[in-house]
C-alpha cells in the first residue's frame, strides 16, 4: 500500500458537515455516498444548534485525495448543506466514540472483565446476577481494543455510536 | 412583508405569476386536481396538456433551454411522478433549470400505500438538484419561491415540489418572492483573482493553445456568450466545443474546430491532444469528451471554469480551477489577459494553426456519396442549405442520426440546439420541439430524429397537433436503432442483435392519423423537394428520409481509445477495442 504514490493511496477522513435539520437531509446525505460509490466508515448524526435546527453530521471515510476531495465538493452542493469541514485535513481534532457492551458471565471471567473495564475507565450501567453492561467513551481504536478483549469474557452485545469529532483549538466549525 | 389568505393551489398559481412563468406543461389527475381547477379559473399561466409526463419534462426542457427561463411542469402523485422521472433524470445530467410540481395523497395517508401514492420525494432525490415535501401550507409560498431560486442559480437543474391534496385545499398566507431569503444555498459566482491571475499568465504565454467549452456558457447566459467570443477573438486561439456547448461560438468562425469527442472532428481531438494550455469553461470533462483518461492531453496545462465545485478534479485533474460563473470569470480573465506584459509567440501560434490546419485538410466528415441510396450526412447537407437564413431551433432524438446532426448543422447563436447529452435519452426530441416551439411560435424548429427514438415519445404528436405547434420531424430512417448496430459491427463481429427495427409503422399514414402531414423521401433526388415541403406546409409535419442502413458515424474514437486513435470513415470498418474498452459504454 505504501509503495503507492501518495495520490492513489487511500486514506480515512473525518468530515464535519453541518445541515439544516430538516426531514430527509441525513438520506440525501446517505444517498450521496451509495449513489457515487463512497465508503461511509461511521456516520454519527444529531441536532447541535435547536434554535437554528442545525445538526451536526460526521462522516468517516476513507479514498484518494481525488475522491475525499470529490465527496467534499459532493456534500458541499447539497442544497441544507451550510458547511463542510475536513477534520483531517484542517489540523488536530479530537474523536470519540461511546459503546455499550453487554457481558454475560459468571465465577472468575466475571470478575476479570470488571477488571478490565476498570483499565478501560468503562463505567458499569447496568447488571445482574449474570451480565454486566458496560459504557466506554474513547477513540475508535481504544474501543476496538475493549471490545477485543471483552470478546473471550462473554461478549454477546455490542452498540457503538460513531464516531464525534471537533477540531482542537480556539476556532470554530 | 405582504400578507395575503389563499388557497394552497391559488398560492402555487399566484408564486408561478410571480416566478414570471407563462406556461405550464402537464397532466391531470387525482391528486392535482386543486391545482388545475385554479388554472381554470385564470388567464395568466397557459397550461400544455402533454400525453405522457415524460413528455411534458422534455417539453420544460426544451423550453427552458431556448429561453434561458426555467421551465415547469405538473404532473399527478404516482404514475404521473414516476414518469416524470427520466425527464428530471434528463434535466440534471444536462443542467436545465426545470421546476416540476407533483400531486401527492392527502398528508395523512401518506405512507399508507394509498391509491396512486408513490415516495416521490425519495425517488427523485437522487434525479433532482432538490426536493421539497410541501407538508404545511404556510411553507408552500416560501418553497415554491425557493424552488425557483435553487433551479435557476448557481449549475441549474431540475427541482421537484411534491404537493399534497389536502394542502392544495388548505388556506394559508401567501409571501412574495422578494421576501423570501434561501437559508443556505448560494452559489459562488465570483471566481478567485488570483487564480484567474495565474491562469491569464499561463494562456498568455502559451504557445498552443485550446478553448474548450460546454454548456455552462449557454447556462450562465448571454453575457457569458458574448464574454467568450471576445476572448477567443482576441486571443486569436482555436476553441472547440462539446455537444451541448454548441452555438456558443458561431460555428461559421474561422477559429471554431467543430465539435470534440467520440463524435468529434478530427481537428478538434488532435488539438486537446497535442495542445500545451488548455482552458475548459463550462465544458466537464465528460468520458464521451475525454475518451481514455491516461491519454488525455498529456502535455498541457489545464484551467478548468465551472460553476460547480464538484466538477473540477471530478475526472481528470486540472492545473488551476477556478469556481464561478462562465461570464464573470471570462470577462476577469480577459481583463487579467489583456494585462499581461509579455508578447504573444506569434511564431508558435503560426505553427500551431499550421497543424491544426494541416489536421483539418483531412475533411473527417467527407463520405461517400454514390447517389443511389441517401445518405443521411446528404439529407442533413440538404437541411442546412434549405434552412439558411431561416430562425432555426434544431432538437434531437439520441444515437447517430443525432451525431450527424451535431456534425452537419450549423450553430450561430446559443439556445438554438437542444439535444440530451448527459443522460442520451431517446424519446427527448419530439417534446423537447414542443417546448421549444410555445417558446418561439414564429420560429422554425425541427426535430432531427431517427426511426427507433421517434417512437419512444410518438405520442406527442397528439400534443404539437392540438396546440397548434408546429414542429417539424425530419426522421432519418435507417431501420436500425443505428448506433447500436455501428457497435454491434465493430465490436460484436457484426451480430445484430435485437437492434433491426422490425414491422415499423408507414410513418406517413401515423402522422395523417394524429392529424399531421406526412411526407416520405426515399431517392436521393427527393430529399430537396421532401425538406423543402416540411418547411413550407403549415402545421405539424413529419418527413420521413429513408437513408442508407449500413452507414456508420465517423469520426469515432472507440470506447477506452485515446483522441489519437480516432478512426476515419476511409478506415478500416473494425475498431481495435481492448477488453477495458469493450466494457465501457
Amino acid at each position: 500500500m505504501n509503495d503507492l504514490p501518495i495520490e492513489k493511496r487511500a486514506r480515512s477522513h473525518t468530515i464535519s458537515v453541518l445541515v439544516d435539520n430538516e426531514a430527509g437531509v441525513l438520506a440525501r446525505v446517505i444517498g450521496l455516498f451509495s449513489g457515487r460509490g463512497y465508503n461511509i466508515e461511521s456516520l454519527t448524526v444529531a441536532e447541535v444548534d435547536p434554535e437554528n435546527e442545525l445538526s451536526r453530521i460526521t462522516v468517516l471515510t476513507s479514498g484518494t485525495p481525488q475522491v475525499i476531495e470529490q465527496i467534499k465538493a459532493q456534500l458541499g452542493r447539497l442544497v441544507p448543506v451550510h458547511k463542510v469541514a475536513d477534520l483531517t485535513v484542517a489540523g488536530r481534532h479530537v474523536s470519540r466514540e461511546l459503546a455499550l457492551l453487554k457481558v454475560t458471565s459468571e465465577g472468575e471471567p466475571r470478575v476479570e472483565s470488571l477488571r478490565i473495564a476498570d483499565i478501560f475507565r468503562a463505567r458499569v450501567v447496568d447488571s445482574t446476577n449474570t451480565s454486566f453492561v458496560f459504557e466506554l467513551t474513547g477513540a475508535t481504536d481504544k474501543i476496538n481494543a475493549f471490545v477485543e478483549l471483552m470478546k473471550p469474557l462473554g461478549l454477546i452485545e455490542v452498540s457503538r455510536t460513531g464516531v464525534a469529532a471537533i477540531s482542537r483549538g480556539p476556532d470554530p466549525l | 412583508m405582504s400578507e395575503e389568505t389563499l388557497s394552497g393551489a391559488e398560492i402555487i398559481i399566484r408564486a408561478l405569476v410571480d416566478q414570471g412563468v407563462d406556461v405550464v406543461f402537464g397532466y391531470p389527475g387525482g391528486a392535482v386536481l386543486p391545482i388545475y381547477d385554479a388554472l381554470f379559473q385564470q388567464n395568466s399561466v397557459r397550461h400544455i396538456l402533454v400525453r405522457h409526463e415524460q413528455g411534458a419534462v422534455h417539453a420544460a426542457e426544451g423550453y427552458a433551454r431556448s429561453t434561458g427561463k426555467v421551465g415547469v411542469v405538473l404532473v399527478t402523485s404516482g404514475p404521473g411522478a414516476t414518469n416524470a422521472v427520466t425527464g428530471l433524470t434528463d434535466a440534471l445530467m444536462d443542467s436545465v433549470p426545470v421546476v416540476c410540481l407533483t400531486g401527492q395523497v392527502a398528508t395523512h395517508m401518506i405512507g399508507n400505500d394509498a391509491f396512486q401514492e408513490a415516495d416521490t420525494i425519495g425517488i427523485t432525490r437522487p434525479c433532482t438538484k432538490h426536493n421539497y415535501l410541501v407538508k404545511d401550507v404556510n411553507d408552500l409560498a416560501r418553497v415554491m419561491h425557493e424552488a425557483f431560486y435553487v433551479s435557476r442559480t448557481g449549475r441549474p437543474g431540475p427541482v421537484v415540489v411534491d404537493l399534497p391534496k389536502d394542502v392544495q385545499l388548505a388556506t394559508g398566507n401567501y409571501i412574495g418572492r422578494e421576501d423570501v431569503k434561501h437559508r443556505t444555498y448560494a452559489p459562488q459566482n465570483v471566481g478567485d483573482s488570483g487564480l484567474i491571475e495565474e491562469a491569464a499568465e499561463l494562456i498568455a504565454n502559451a504557445k498552443r493553445p485550446v478553448f474548450y467549452t460546454g454548456g455552462g456558457v449557454i447556462n450562465s447566459g448571454d453575457r457569458a456568450t458574448e464574454a467568450l467570443r471576445s476572448f477567443v477573438r482576441a486571443t486569436g486561439y482555436p476553441i472547440t466545443s462539446t455537444l451541448m456547448g454548441l452555438g456558443a461560438y458561431p460555428a461559421s468562425d474561422k477559429q471554431f474546430l467543430g465539435m470534440l469527442g467520440m463524435h468529434g472532428m478530427y481537428e478538434a481531438n488532435l488539438a486537446m491532444a497535442h495542445c500545451d494550455v488548455m482552458i475548459a469553461i463550462g465544458s466537464r470533462f465528460d468520458d464521451r469528451v475525454t475518451g481514455r483518461l491516461d491519454a488525455f492531453s498529456p502535455g498541457s496545462k489545464k484551467i478548468h471554469v465551472d460553476i460547480d465545485p464538484s466538477s473540477i478534479n471530478k475526472n481528470v485533474i486540472v492545473d488551476i480551477g477556478i469556481v464561478g460563473d462562465c461570464g464573470l470569470v471570462t470577462e476577469a480573465l480577459m481583463a487579467a489577459w489583456k494585462k499581461q506584459k509579455g508578447k504573444p509567440d506569434k511564431d508558435a501560434h503560426g505553427k500551431w494553426w499550421a497543424d491544426i490546419e494541416k489536421w483539418r485538410a483531412r475533411d473527417c466528415l467527407a463520405y461517400e456519396n454514390p447517389g443511389d441510396v441517401i445518405k443521411p450526412q446528404y439529407a442533413l447537407e440538404r437541411l442546412r442549405e434549405l434552412t439558411c437564413g431561416k430562425d432555426l431551433y434544431v432538437t434531437t432524438e439520441v444515437g447517430q442520426h443525432q451525431m450527424w446532426a451535431a456534425q452537419f448543422l450549423p450553430f450561430e447563436d446559443p439556445k438554438h440546439w437542444m439535444t440530451s447529452g448527459g443522460l442520451g435519452t431517446m424519446g427527448y426530441g419530439l417534446p423537447a420541439a414542443i417546448g421549444v416551439q410555445m417558446a418561439h411560435p414564429d420560429a422554425l424548429v425541427i426535430d432531427v430524429a431517427g426511426e427507433a427514438s421517434i417512437l419512444m415519445n410518438i405520442q406527442e404528436l397528439s400534443t404539437a397537433v392540438q396546440h397548434r405547434l408546429p414542429v417539424k420531424i425530419l426522421i432519418l430512417n435507417n431501420q436500425y436503432m443505428g448506433m447500436v448496430r455501428q457497435w454491434q459491427e465493430l465490436l460484436h463481429d457484426a451480430r445484430y442483435s435485437e437492434s433491426y427495427m422490425d414491422a415499423l409503422p408507414d410513418f406517413v399514414k401515423l402522422a395523417e392519423a394524429f392529424g399531421a402531414t406526412g411526407l416520405r423521401a426515399e431517392r436521393p433526388d427527393q430529399v430537396d423537394d421532401v425538406i423543402k415541403a416540411m418547411i413550407e406546409t403549415d402545421g405539424v409535419v413529419v418527413a420521413e428520409i429513408a437513408v442508407d442502413p449500413k452507414e456508420n458515424c465517423y469520426p469515432m474514437i472507440p470506447s477506452g481509445a485515446a483522441h489519437t486513435e480516432m478512426i476515419l470513415g476511409s478506415d478500416s470498418t473494425s475498431a481495435k477495442v481492448s477488453d477495458s474498452g469493450l466494457a465501457l459504454v
